[in-house]
């Protein structure tokens, strides 16, 4: 299936990979600077992390950074299922073996020996936040253009209820971002896999 | 192989290593040039993103005006914004413009005239009453604000559509610009001004209009966001001539639809 001696990411991947990473650092920052703007919540991002300078600067960033995002995302998903690389890579999976290898995760025995295989968490991981991600550009695009789109309006429980779902899924997003770098760290060979390829 | 070994032995052993010195520095020297050709090119990038402000604010707002004609293409003229009963009205429906409340704008309303210039047909001013006698309707809308949050209000007023025609308004014409009693101006596409929900209001939840929504007469488009509805619009013109506004010449989207 896999070929041994072929990269262990192609460089398509790699590519939309770095690219994302780059969209996503920018839509993050200017958006919690957007976000500061009118609160959610009782707090507020401190202003050195965020991106734009001022609100109209932040909206800026935030609405020519969500071309790559989406167009970049784009190519990742068509590029992913159109080789085979979706199904090969992330099924089958299933809620045991998520169990079995968080567990052995945290009891620091889940062995990291064939980069080519995704284990079942790091699966359930980069499924979650494939997914997460849509839910962002979906949420996104109803708070964008909510008269325009009426259907994703009303399937998100409307204007309010879509910022809500914009913000939580940021959450989780920075969440994951948070536990990929702490295993970056931790596997430090992974980062050259996906600069070099193998 | 065997055979060929006596031949290589007779040769100059001293060219034989300059030669494949030199092949072996070549493509070291081929690749430090590509390696430091591609460093230029980040630094040349970080520098454009770092140190010159201007280049990325100038490809932003380039990005924002490609921004207008994708939301120009979204526009659907026919579909309306969501309205809501009287019972879902945001009380009370927050005050807000690039000022204070202690600097509201007393607009007068005796010696109040709404000024038509550019491409309309019938230019005479209109006083208020004037406008009052005009068909009137009203809508209970959302309001969305740029900075992300939204209030539901109740706005009565003219179809701006029936007065464009009403006027002779060419509509034909790319823009509808408008200048205001509190020195805010800003400027719509016309498809958003003929939109069946775009209204020249006058009245806000059955009340005239308060000086603090905008006192006498303020455009509401709920398929716009907050800050391209001018309150206190005391001119209206026609033109073919890119106006802009007060926010979307500091950088706010100019279509700001949504």
């Amino acid at each position: 299936m896999t070929d041994a001696t072929g990269p262990i990411h192609p460089a398509w991947l790699r590519a939309t990979h770095w690219l994302n990473a780059l969209a996503v650092v920018i839509m993050t920052m200017s958006g919690w600077r957007i976000y500061n703007a009118s609160p959610l919540f009782e707090f507020k991002f401190a202003k050195a992390i965020t991106l734009g300078g001022w609100l109209g600067g932040a909206i800026q960033w935030h609405f020519a950074a969500m071309w790559l995002l989406a167009a970049n995302g784009l190519v990742y998903l068509l590029f992913n299922a159109g080789t085979g690389r979706l199904v090969r890579k992330f099924f089958p999976l299933t809620p045991r073996a998520i169990a079995a290898d968080l567990g052995a995760a945290l009891r620091g025995r889940l062995s990291h020996a064939d980069p080519r295989q995704y284990n079942a968490v790091q699966r359930a991981a980069y499924l979650f936040v494939i997914l997460d991600a849509v839910l962002l550009v979906l949420s996104g695009l109803v708070l964008w253009k909510s008269v325009q789109f009426p259907l994703l309006r009303e399937l998100l429980g409307g204007y309010e209820a879509a910022r809500r779902v914009h913000f939580l899924a940021m959450a989780a997003l920075v969440a994951f971002v948070a536990v990929h770098l702490a295993m970056v760290a931790l596997v430090p060979r992974t980062l050259l896999i996906m600069i070099r390829g193998r | 192989m065997i055979k060929k070994s006596p031949r290589l032995v007779a040769i100059d052993g001293d060219a034989v290593v300059k030669e494949t010195l030199r092949r072996i520095e070549q493509p070291a020297r081929r690749l430090f040039l590509q390696r430091s050709l591609t460093l230029g090119g980040l630094s040349l990038l970080t520098g454009c993103a770092i140190t010159d402000g201007d280049s990325v604010e100038h490809a932003l707002m380039k990005v924002s005006r490609f921004n207008d004609k994708v939301q120009g293409w979204l526009f659907d003229p026919n579909r309306l914004a969501p309205t809501y009963p009287d019972s879902m009205i945001t009380r009370p429906f927050p005050f807000n413009a690039y000022y204070g409340e202690d600097e509201i704008r007393q607009v007068d309303a005796q010696s109040y005239r709404l000024e038509l210039s550019g491409l309309v047909a019938d230019r005479h001013a209109w006083t208020l009453p004037e406008l009052q006698a005009l068909p009137q309707t009203d809508q209970v809308t959302r309001h969305i604000c740029v900075e992300g949050w939204s209030a539901i209000g109740k706005w009565g007023g003219v179809s701006f559509s029936s007065f464009l025609s009403r006027v002779g308004a060419d509509t034909s014409a790319k823009y509808v610009g408008f200048k205001c009693a509190d020195d805010y101006y800003t400027s719509i596409d016309m498809a958003t001004a003929l939109h069946p929900q775009t209204l020249l209001t006058l009245s806000y939840d059955g009340q005239p209009l308060p000086p603090r929504y905008g006192f006498p007469m303020k455009l509401r488009m709920p398929t716009k966001l907050g800050y391209k509805n001018p309150k206190h619009i005391h001119a209206i013109f026609v033109t073919n001539t890119y106006p802009g506004g007060y926010w979307e010449d500091q950088g706010y989207n100019w279509f700001g639809g949504s």
